[in-house]
């Protein structure tokens, strides 16, 4: 009998996931068969060394790639079913992203950053509000190059979570950021995770972060290495690395 | 799409420097168009207007004398409208305080009336009142150029006898829009004015009572000059006519249509030229500006945009750059053409001119940059948004890459590291420097069409006045002499050299085509007057048969060897067959030469002459001048020199004001296309150059690898610009080809350093502007970032 995760329906469903990319002259196998479902609300790492496909994983469950062989259900429906018009639809309403490089417009404030998304999203929470969610909405008006490493991440939070999507994909949150910093931006994603119920995947090579999780899934070499249950989710204060 | 919007805008402001850059180029394509549309509208519009409500004359013919009587039956003539007889007549005319020579044309209108043909438009003052005989209207610029106003006198020369005249007024005629003296090749209003004086007194003075030597008509609707010429010639035959002819004929209608013609022309190519090489650069330069975004597409993708969202945003901030250009380019190509069409109006003269930029017009430069913005803009959003979202946030793959030939020779030896990292770079984006090295190419082309004519006016000019115009003067006699006039004329203060000629107005016919002109009798090798070939040397007439400069010959399709038809407009009015036997090169007019005995034969008289090249020394001009006026037989004198300086004046006026225009024009593409070939590459290669830094290049390495590149790409743009401008230039040059004036295709070895300098110096410009960047380039920022 399996263990309930988060409010226990299932969210995505990947079945024999493989992505094979051409890099010149060298076909690079990133997945090699993966298999693996993620519940609604829970918080799940992965975490894998570079070139395990964690990325290409998560880029393939938020609609950002699509796989070589094998599919994925996003609620019952099949991912990529209604090609590239579907997967711009799925991303634009149930998932957010936040990027290593936190992938700032630069030309934006860090509230019109926000309202890049919320522009075109069905149900929005207003930009300020996303801001507020993360503790910025006094650098509200302030463009990228103005702002610290962490809030440039901290403001891509607000923006992947103000479309209150039903998914969070975080690709190496803290990748970019130092160990303090990086622990804020951890606590904003675990926040989100907690209040709003957002189902939330964050890869990263850092087994410290590994704690947090509901569920940390362990890649290697294209495969799910092995699949860990926390039986309590550690604060992100009482982490370090 | 609120912070799209904001991201637009603020792009647009970053931008800027570029955007600028870009906005110079869509003008500089459009105000070619709008310049040479518009000026070519506004001289096409006022001529159609001059013409038409002032009754301009459909047929002319000048004759000997005939009756009044035969009016009439020349209104019955098929297809007549209105008939207007006249009294035309030579005059020779002094200002008070101007010493050369002044020949001019006194016209006939009906007492204190407006003809009913070639109505006169009144600047100032009136018409000459009935019943007036020293009352005349003068051409407004014979007034200008001397200052005349109504109520002021001038002295005349009328048939033998001196009068004073009074100007009654100011005018202007659509038979003189372009008012030439009958041995000019332009106009020259000092020394060429035309009068216009009541029928009565006119006749009376010329002994011409109850009788006319002029007639113009009008056509009824739809019919055709041809038969009407037909019967008019069969009509007044007997009474000396030099033969009808219709306006396209008539001199002022003649030059006027070339110089539209012209104009019509330049405003195809030059415009073709420009907006074409604007429209190829701007498809560049939008691709490129959107490539260096290519992340910022992946990131908006990711979060949901469709393509179709991304390339409208893009297609706007592209429209938003063609607007600017668009904008700058209508401002300012209205205000050129206002000027380019004024240069012209000098020449062309009309009661008023009409000025408008047509909307169509606009629309055409719009469309043609929107379209080519556009088409590059397109292409490489697309080639972003078509990538997965998760790969185009990645940099782009690295290319597959082998050694190159720089590598494998010996040569890399010899380069230090910055230089061999330029060489690889462009070896390895083979096609992104071939763009580069095209883009710049054309701008060199263009600066190279923009300044060869400078120098081939010089050329056209020295040649027609060193080597065929070789006299002083050429005077003109009332009647045909006995050469033995020449004698006299050796007395004469300061002459040096005289020669005789004989001129006799023919009409050419070959297969379909004819030409009205005059043949000019001469030595077979004058000292005074050239004949020259292809290459400039000196040709000798043949004893027999007829020479034609090149462009008639080619006009009228003859080629050495083919009988050409000549019909003679004076004497016997004999037609007969005469062999080309040659053709001659001249840049300026178009002649038909013979050896003077052949052309006296012809003609059936003896060693008749019509006129004399003198050459004098300088210092005796004046009393020269003097003493030829009191000269009954001298009808007329015309000064080389002087005519060399208005030739040279009216060229410059008006094509090289029109060619100083676009090599403006051609210069700030240059810049433009250097710079932003800079900036982007500055863009792309930011990260890149800092790593360089990081690993311990200095400065001026790194500064030395982008405009290294740059310079290494400006010199190969070179010779491929040459090539492509000499090529346009020859377009250009055959095109506007004209009876006035050809100019040669000759490119001078300064216009070829000219647009390599120019270029050159928009690199150098470039490399400055863009040389504080690279100094400030921060090592860390740069390698942090993705962007």
């Amino acid at each position: 009998m399996e263990r309930m995760h988060g409010d226990g329906s299932v969210v995505f469903e990947a079945r024999g996931l493989t992505r094979v990319y051409q890099m010149g002259e060298v076909a690079i196998h990133a997945l090699r068969g993966v298999d693996l479902d993620l519940y609604a609300g829970e918080l799940v790492v992965m975490l894998g060394a570079s070139g395990s496909g964690k990325s290409t994983l998560l880029n393939i469950l938020g609609g950002l790639d699509a796989p070589t062989e094998g599919t994925v259900h996003y609620r019952g429906e099949l991912l990529g079913a209604g090609g590239e018009r579907g997967l711009t639809r799925f991303r634009r309403d149930h998932v957010g992203f936040v990027f290593q490089f936190y992938n700032m417009i630069p030309s934006l404030t860090a509230l019109e950053n926000v309202a890049v998304v919320t522009d075109i999203a069905r149900d929005p929470m207003s930009p300020i509000e996303a801001l507020r969610l993360v503790g910025l909405e006094d650098r509200r008006d302030h463009f990228p190059s103005q702002l610290s490493g962490g809030e440039q991440q901290r403001v891509a939070i607000a923006r992947a979570v103000a479309k209150r999507p039903a998914v969070l994909m975080c690709d190496e949150p803290t990748g970019a950021l130092d160990s303090k910093t990086g622990i804020r931006v951890l606590e904003v994603i675990e926040q989100v995770n907690r209040e709003i119920g957002t189902t939330t995947v964050v890869i990263t090579h850092n087994a410290v972060i590994a704690e947090m999780a509901d569920r940390v899934v362990r890649l290697r070499d294209g495969r799910i290495d092995a699949i860990e249950e926390n039986p309590e989710r550690a604060e992100p204060a009482s982490l370090s690395w | 799409m609120r912070a799209l919007s904001h991201k637009l805008l603020r792009d647009l402001s970053v931008l800027r420097g570029q955007v600028a850059a870009i906005a110079v180029v869509i003008a500089a394509g459009v105000m070619t168009l709008i310049i040479a549309v518009t000026s070519l509208d506004a001289i096409r519009y006022s001529q159609q207007a001059f013409y038409r409500d002032y009754h301009f004359a459909e047929v002319f013919t000048e004759l000997k004398r005939a009756p009044e009587h035969l009016a009439s039956r020349i209104a019955a003539i098929d297809g007549v409208d209105r008939v207007h007889t006249r009294v035309i007549a030579p005059v020779r005319l002094d200002v008070t305080g101007y010493d050369d020579p002044i020949s001019g044309q006194l016209i006939s209108i009906p007492d204190g009336n407006q003809p009913p043909i070639n109505r006169l438009h009144l600047r100032e003052g009136r018409l000459p009142a009935s019943g007036r005989a020293d009352a005349v209207a003068v051409s407004e610029p014979f007034a200008e150029a001397h200052g005349l106003r109504a109520g002021d006198r001038l002295q005349a020369i009328i048939n033998g006898q001196l009068e004073t005249l009074t100007v009654s007024g100011i005018v202007l005629s659509p038979e003189y829009v372009y008012q030439l003296g009958p041995a000019d090749l332009i106009p020259d209003y000092e020394r060429f004015g035309v009068l216009w004086m009541n029928r009565r007194a006119l006749g009376r003075a010329f002994d011409m009572d109850g009788a006319f030597n002029s007639v113009t008509l009008t056509l009824q609707p739809g019919v055709e000059p041809a038969p009407v010429i037909a019967g008019l010639d069969r009509l007044l035959d007997d009474y000396g006519s030099l033969g009808a002819y219709a306006r396209d004929e008539q001199v002022s209608h003649r030059i006027l249509s070339q110089e539209i013609d012209q104009l019509a022309v330049m405003a195809v190519i030059l415009p073709g030229i420009f907006l074409g090489v604007s429209a190829f650069l701007l498809s560049v330069l939008m691709g490129r500006i959107v490539r260096t975004q290519r992340q910022q597409v992946a990131v908006l993708k990711a979060f949901g945009y469709s393509n179709a969202e991304l390339v409208r945003h893009y297609a706007l901030l592209t429209a938003l750059i063609v607007l600017v250009g668009l904008g700058l380019g209508v401002a300012a190509g209205a205000w050129a053409a206002d000027w380019v069409a004024a240069l012209y109006m000098q020449y062309f003269r009309f009661p008023d001119t009409r000025f408008e930029v047509r909307p169509q017009v606009i629309a055409l430069g719009a469309a043609v940059s929107g379209a080519a913005a556009m088409l590059g803009t397109w292409r490489a959003v697309r080639e972003a948004a078509v990538l997965a979202p998760a790969e185009a946030m990645r940099p782009p793959a690295p290319g597959v890459f082998r050694q190159g030939w720089l590598d494998r020779s010996g040569l890399r030896r010899w380069l230090d590291q910055p230089t061999r990292i330029i060489f690889r770079n462009l070896g390895r984006h083979r096609l992104k420097a071939s763009l580069s090295v095209l883009g710049i190419a054309l701008s060199v082309a263009l600066l190279l069409v923009g300044s060869y004519q400078f120098n081939a006016i010089d050329e056209l000019i020295d040649t027609q006045y060193r080597k065929v115009l070789k006299m002083d003067a050429i005077v003109h006699l009332n009647e045909v002499t006995s050469q033995r006039a020449a004698a006299e004329l050796h007395h004469y203060p300061g002459v040096r050299q005289v020669e005789p000629f004989r001129t006799v107005p023919v009409r050419l016919v070959h297969g379909l085509h004819d030409y009205r002109t005059a043949i000019e009798g001469m030595a077979r090798r004058p000292a005074l007057r050239g004949l020259i070939d292809g290459a400039g040397g000196q040709q000798e007439l043949p004893a027999e048969g007829l020479v034609l400069t090149d462009y008639l010959a080619e006009h009228l399709d003859a080629r050495p060897g083919d009988l050409i038809e000549v019909e003679f407009k004076a004497g016997h009015r004999r037609t007969v067959d005469v062999p080309l036997a040659g053709v001659v090169a001249e840049p300026l007019g178009v002649g038909a030469y013979m050896a003077r005995p052949a052309l006296n034969r012809l003609m059936r008289e003896g060693p008749a002459v019509s006129g004399f090249w003198l050459a004098f020394d300088r210092q005796h001009e004046q009393a020269l001048y003097r003493e030829l006026r009191d000269v009954p037989r001298v009808a007329g004198i015309g000064l080389i020199r002087r005519a060399e300086t208005d030739i040279r004046g009216y060229i410059e006026d008006t094509a090289l004001g029109m060619m100083s225009v676009m090599l403006l024009l051609a210069a700030s593409i240059a810049f433009a296309v250097v710079y932003n070939s800079a900036r982007i590459a500055f863009a792309e290669r930011e990260r890149e150059l800092a790593t360089l830094r990081v690993l311990g290049f200095g400065r001026g390495e790194v500064a030395w690898i982008l405009i290294g590149e740059l310079v290494v790409l400006t010199l190969m743009a070179i010779p491929l610009g040459w090539l492509l401008g000499t090529a346009l230039a020859w377009i250009l040059t055959e095109a506007i080809a004209m009876d006035m004036f050809r100019i040669p295709f000759v490119i001078s070895r300064q216009a070829y350093a000219f647009s390599a300098a120019g270029v050159l110096a928009a690199a150098l410009l470039s490399a400055v502007l863009i040389a504080p960047r690279l100094l400030r380039l921060d090592m860390v920022t740069a390698l942090k970032s993705v962007e």
